[in-house]
């Protein structure tokens, strides 16, 4: 594990040096890919503008929500985002060439044309965090402070396991790339809202199928000491890391039953 | 190194017949084959297209895993031990890149590296190696995209073997390439495999690259395995016909002699088609006294001969 952590940072390494020889459209591309990430922010503001309260949410309640969830996909786009190709490798049949590497396949993919712009996206969650945080109206006792954090993790860990998910698919049906970004970045835009915006059922769906409630909404209602709208029990809120870890290996079992089912291409 | 057991592969393909109606049929790309290749072999690895060249190479390599049979490469299953057996084998596919396209040719060298971690003083003692051998130091700057057919296939040659791998195995790696493109990458492989003691596989359809560099050939057709021995016996074997080419000293009609043929009349030349078990000099001999001859000339059958004719009658041959 540790040699792969390694390994996948060397790889990066690699990447982004080749992409610093060309120093000026690195860095305009970076600032392209912050300032379009940063619209989704924009657009709560400019509902704040005329309303004080979302679904019985405050400007920096929503604010909090936005940037944890942003922040939590941005990472994980950041470290697994490049899985998005894979379908296009295995109708290519280009991925024979990384199964004869002695590296994971995934880890190839990840980092594959890996750009230091991709990370330029954490720009506008880290600043809003950093306003919002010191503003949020919560009694910060020890747990909510270190919940911050176990949020953002667990986060990060749910999103990465939705890439890892979304690209396995690709494995056996070819051309569900659409359908499968709606999931992962669907559930980015979905997050950055408060949960008691939508039907009920829905989010039922999103608690117990799809568990994009705890990628931000459950723990955030643990550190805004908010009663849950929906009545779940209150254990839930501190069910993400455990969720996380658990939708980690049906990530894992998925992608080797679709790395099972790979069977090249002809010629 | 290699040693492979009645090995099948079967693929289901789903074609549409109508507007929701499918049809699934099944093709067996490779239909029970065995063989072994011994540690420093340079073995050919010949057949028409489709007859499941490539889908073997990708059981040797992990990619696929039989549908039944066993294969061992540097004693160890490659579907299951994938990883753990692609450190101690090169491959090549001719036909896509294993570089990266917008990575000048060293920085990808250098992402090989890092994937087979080979250390870095070795790793440059065999990038210098590799660069004078197949002559990559024009264009080690230049970004994969940029490279000629013949300069990348030379890349993808030096990206196979940085990690010195005791096995090689090569799907058509000569594919579209110029005379002195494959006149170099054909003696890049033969030092590989004199000096290294590197065991070869190479599919191709290029037989130039087989006459100059097996000693032995497997012929797979269908699927199954329709030769297996050295290139002379293959010859013999196939029966081609030699052909006796006689220049008379004036033209005169088709020569008349027991069991000889004349296939082609030009002027006083003639063609004679022999047949493989009648002895040539006899031949040549009965001639000599019937006919006033100007010259001569014996040619054995080519290999192309050979196999063409073996493809076409799609039967076994025994050595
Ligand atoms: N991934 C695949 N899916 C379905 N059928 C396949 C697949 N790969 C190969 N085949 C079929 O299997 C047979 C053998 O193919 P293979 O690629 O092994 O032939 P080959 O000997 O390499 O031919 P060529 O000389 O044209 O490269 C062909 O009939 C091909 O259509
Ligand atoms: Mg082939």
């Amino acid at each position: 594990m540790a040699d792969a952590l390694r390994l996948y940072a060397l790889l990066i390494w690699t990447w982004i040096r080749a992409a610093a020889q060309f120093p000026v459209s690195m860095v305009l591309l970076g600032l392209a890919s912050a300032a379009v990430a940063a619209l989704d922010m924009v657009g709560i503001m400019l509902l704040f503008a005329h309303t004080p309260r979302i679904a019985g949410f405050t400007a920096p309640e929503v604010l909090f929500l936005y940037g944890t969830s942003a922040m939590s996909f941005v990472v994980a786009d950041v470290l697994l985002g490049g899985t998005e190709r894979l379908g296009e490798h295995v109708r290519q049949g280009t991925l024979d060439t990384m199964l004869v590497r002695p590296v994971s396949p995934l880890i190839q993919i990840a980092t594959e044309d890996f750009s230091p712009r991709r990370m330029a996206k954490l720009l506008p969650p880290v600043v809003v965090l950093a306003f919002v945080l010191p503003r949020l109206p919560a009694d910060w006792t020890a747990g909510r402070v270190v919940m911050v954090p176990v949020m953002l993790v667990s986060g990060t860990v749910i999103f990465a396991a939705l890439w890892v998910l979304t690209a396995s698919v690709q494995f056996v049906v070819i051309d569900v790339h659409a359908a499968t970004k709606s999931v992962t970045y669907g559930g980015a835009f979905l997050t950055q809202y408060p949960m008691s915006l939508y039907a009920r059922d829905f989010v039922r769906g999103m608690t117990f199928t799809i568990p994009l409630a705890f990628v931000n909404w459950q723990p955030a209602l643990y550190v805004l000491d908010r009663p849950d709208p929906l009545g779940l029990p209150a254990a839930l809120r501190f069910a993400a890391p455990a969720v996380a870890v658990a939708l980690c290996a049906v990530a894992a079992l998925a992608w080797r039953a679709g790395l099972r089912h790979y069977r090249s291409t002809g010629s | 190194m290699i040693e492979v057991t009645d090995i099948h592969k079967t693929f289901t393909v789903r074609t549409r017949t109508g507007r929701l109606r499918r049809r699934r049929t099944t093709v067996r790309a490779v239909d029970g084959i065995s063989f072994t290749v011994a540690p420093g072999e340079f073995v050919g690895y010949l057949g028409p297209n489709g007859a499941g060249k490539s889908t073997t190479i990708k059981m040797l390599t992990g990619i696929l895993s039989p549908g039944s049979g066993t294969v061992r490469v540097a004693g160890l299953d490659p579907s299951r031990r994938r990883t753990a057996l692609a450190r101690r084998i090169g491959v090549v596919f001719g036909q896509r890149t294993t570089l990266w396209w917008d990575l000048p040719l060293r920085d990808s060298l250098t992402l090989i590296r890092h994937l087979y971690r080979v250390e870095a003083g070795a790793h440059r003692r065999r990038l210098a190696e590799l660069t004078e051998l197949l002559d990559l130091g024009p264009f080690l700057s230049t970004p994969v995209r940029q490279l000629s057919l013949g300069q990348r296939m030379r890349g993808d040659l030096a990206a196979a073997l940085l990690h010195d791998p005791p096995i090689l195995v090569l799907d058509e790696p000569t594919i579209g390439l110029d005379v002195v493109s494959k006149a170099t990458v054909r003696g890049f492989l033969e030092r590989v495999n004199t000096e290294r003691g590197t065991t070869i596989l190479l599919t191709t359809h290029d037989l130039g690259d087989i006459e100059r560099l097996c000693r032995r050939v497997m012929i797979i057709d269908h699927g199954r395995l329709a030769y297996d021995g050295d290139l002379d016996r293959l010859r013999a074997a196939v029966a081609a016909d030699r052909v006796l080419v006689v220049d008379l000293e004036r033209p005169a009609p088709p020569v008349r002699l027991a069991g000889v043929v004349v296939e082609r009349v030009e002027g006083p030349r003639q063609w004679l088609r022999v047949p493989r078990e009648m002895n040539a000099a006899a031949v040549v001999a009965a001639l000599a006294d019937r006919y006033p001859i100007a010259d001569i000339a014996l040619r054995e059958p080519g290999i192309e001969e050979v196999v063409t004719r073996l493809y076409r009658d799609g039967g076994r041959v025994t050595a």
